[in-house]
Parts: structure tokens; C-alpha cells; sequence
């Protein structure tokens, strides 16, 4: 019960001082679970990010989860999980109350009139830092045109497709390909 | 039924939310313009003020759509279905399939995911900064404000990439074209 309450305050704590989310709290979530708390080592740390990122959801709830889990199996994952999501979501349970009537003032509604256009600027410019991070091989570069184009057409206009649709026909044709790939060099060996 | 459409929106995002804090914002956009809870304009409002505020972009935008819809019940039903699929996912994967992950059959698909959602992330950013100069197709409006507020903040954003090597915070960023925006829209 006590390292339940701890990995939930401690991951409180992750949760209330990481703004933007994500990469943001890998090197508090490093700092606390490896360095001061020893829960985990250097390794398995590593490890969890790598995990982490393939799989759905944000990257620092997966590591809180992953975590969490380690210590304690399923109640540990589940508390560390509430502790790094309750900061943020009381935060912004009580803006949700009053924004609407806040953007009511002028000034404030002009303001986020700026803000919005700042909003499709770091939306590009989080997909171009993960094109200049990720391998360039022309598999990879094919499917993230094509989706771009598609998105694309989709939203100008405004056709009936999801991009869920779109993800799986990619991750389709990423295996189709590898396992051709793998056909391929049996082949040759024979 | 309201939240019900809650639980089932927010789950999909979820399940579909590979490559960092903007990948799940796509499919954000499209469940939320699906359902009419939010439109365009109010959408980038709140991925501003989840980008200001602690925690993850997609926890904070289906606490905000959960609670405006459908008060704090709403909220609470959309948290958890946009967390429940990593949830199960990881507690799957810790208990039985901690090194399939690493073979090169799911790495291949995680491969074409990410690849994918890099191209639905980059459309969705471009297809933002185009409605707010020009319009959408069926309403086009040149606006010239938003148009040179756009090159500005680029610049400044990637000029500081050049000049002092580092990244500006995004919220600095949000920050300033705030005030950008009070000066040319006006106060009261």
C-alpha cells in the first residue's frame, strides 16, 4: 500500500511540473525513478522508452505505466497511470469551466486569433523534426508522401475517409514488403 | 449516449495514437469534427492550451472536449478511454510479449506506421496554416494578417533554430503570437 501511494505522488509530481507533455518528461521521469528512487536501472529505463514509443498513447503515461508495473503489477501501473494524469486533468477540468466565457472578452479572443496561427506552425514543425530524425530509406519516404498527399486531399475536400484507414493500409504494405524482403533472401541462400 | 460517443471517440484516438505528442492530433481533429463537438477554430485554441498547460496534448484535449460536452463525468469517461488502450497494451506486453515487440515483423508495421502518421501530421499542420491565410475551399478569404503573422512567427521560430542553436519553447511561441494577435485584432 505504501509503494502504491508513493509511485501514485511521486508520478503527481512528474505530471504536475511537465508542460508540452511527452519527451518533456522522460528526463524527470529518469531523474526520479532511476537516480532517486532506484526503481528501476539505467537499462530497463531505456528499454521502456524504446517500448514505449511503439506503442499507442503518450510516451510518458506508457513509462508511468511501464513503471508502475515493475513495482507493483497491475495496481502499481494503475496508480502511477492516475498520478501522472490527475494534475493535468484537474487543470484542466477548471479551465474548461470558464474558458468559453473568457474567450468572450476581447482582447482574449484576439489573442488566441494569434495563438492559432502559432498552433499550424508547430504542427509542421513537429512532423518536419521527425523527418529529419527518422531513416531515409525510400520505403519510409514513399508512405509519408502518399499519406501527406492523401491527408491532404482529404481535408481541401472534405472527403469521407478515415486516416485510421490510411495507417493500417501503411502498416499493411510495411510488412508486405519486409516479408517479400524475407522470401527474397531465403531464396538466395537456397 | 453523449458520453457513450465520448468513450467510443476517445478509445479510437487511443488505439491510433503512434509518434509523440502531435500524433495523436490528426485523429483528434477528425473524431472531434465527426461528432461536432468542437469546430476548427475552437480545435487549435485547445491544442494551445494543452500545449501550455502540464500533460500530455491528448489527455488534456479529452479532458477539455469530455468536461465542455458533457461536464465532469464527461471528463472522466474520456480520460480514461483515451488511456485504456496503452493501458491494456502495456500491461500485455510486460506480462508476455516484451521481445515479440523487438522482432523485425512488428518493427516492420511500427515502421510503416510512423512513416505514415509523419505525412498525416505534416498535412494536418499545413492544411491548418493554409485555412488560416486563405480559407478553406468552399469559403476562400485571403487574410493578410494571418499571412504575415504566419511568415513572422516562422521565422522567428526557425531563425532562433539558426542563431542560438536551441529550440524555443513552444509556449513561448504560443505566448508571443498571442500578444501578436491582441495588436493587430485589437483589444476592445
Amino acid at each position: 500500500m505504501k509503494t502504491l501511494f508513493d509511485l501514485f505522488l511521486t508520478f503527481a509530481r512528474i505530471g504536475l511540473f511537465t508542460f508540452g507533455g511527452g519527451y518533456a518528461m522522460i528526463p524527470l521521469i529518469e531523474s526520479t525513478c532511476v537516480v532517486k528512487k532506484e526503481w528501476i536501472t539505467h537499462d530497463e529505463m531505456m528499454d521502456i522508452t524504446v517500448i514505449a514509443e511503439s506503442t499507442p498513447g503518450p510516451v510518458a503515461i506508457n513509462c508511468a505505466m511501464y513503471v508502475g508495473m515493475k513495482k507493483k503489477g497491475i495496481p502499481g501501473a494503475a496508480a502511477a497511470t492516475l498520478g501522472v494524469i490527475l494534475p493535468s486533468f484537474l487543470i484542466i477540468l477548471l479551465i474548461s469551466f470558464f474558458f468559453d466565457r473568457f474567450l468572450e472578452i476581447k482582447w482574449v479572443s484576439s489573442a488566441f486569433r494569434g495563438i492559432k496561427i502559432a498552433v499550424g506552425i508547430l504542427i509542421a514543425d513537429a512532423a518536419v523534426r521527425m523527418i529529419l530524425k527518422t531513416e531515409k530509406k525510400p520505403l519510409n519516404i514513399t508512405i509519408a508522401a502518399v499519406s501527406f498527399a492523401a491527408v491532404m486531399l482529404i481535408n481541401v475536400f472534405a472527403l469521407r475517409l478515415s486516416s485510421v484507414v490510411i495507417m493500417l493500409a501503411a502498416a499493411a504494405v510495411s510488412l508486405a514488403v519486409y516479408l517479400a524482403g524475407r522470401r527474397k533472401e531465403k531464396g538466395a541462400k537456397k | 449516449m453523449i458520453l457513450l460517443e465520448l468513450f467510443l471517440g476517445f478509445l479510437l484516438i487511443g488505439c491510433f495514437s503512434f509518434g509523440g505528442a502531435y500524433g495523436a492530433i490528426p485523429l483528434i481533429r477528425e473524431v472531434v469534427l465527426y461528432f461536432g463537438w468542437l469546430d476548427d477554430e475552437k480545435l487549435s485554441y485547445m491544442i494551445a492550451v494543452s500545449e501550455s498547460t502540464p500533460g500530455p496534448i491528448m489527455v488534456n484535449m479529452a479532458t477539455y472536449i469530455g468536461s465542455s460536452r458533457a461536464g465532469v463525468p464527461g471528463a472522466v469517461i474520456a480520460t480514461a478511454a483515451v488511456v485504456l488502450p496503452a493501458f491494456l497494451i502495456v500491461i500485455v506486453i510486460t506480462a508476455a510479449l516484451k521481445n515479440v515487440i523487438k522482432k523485425d515483423a512488428p518493427q516492420a508495421v511500427l515502421k510503416g506506421l510512423k512513416s505514415c502518421v509523419i505525412g498525416i501530421i505534416l498535412a494536418t499542420g499545413v492544411y491548418m496554416i493554409l485555412t488560416n491565410c486563405v480559407g478553406s475551399i468552399n469559403s476562400i478569404s485571403v487574410d493578410i494578417a494571418a499571412i504575415c503573422l504566419t511568415a513572422g512567427l516562422s521565422v522567428f521560430r526557425f531563425g532562433t533554430k539558426k542563431v542560438i542553436k536551441k529550440d524555443v519553447s513552444p509556449v513561448i511561441l504560443i505566448f508571443l503570437a498571442g500578444i501578436a494577435g491582441v495588436l493587430i485584432y485589437g483589444w476592445n
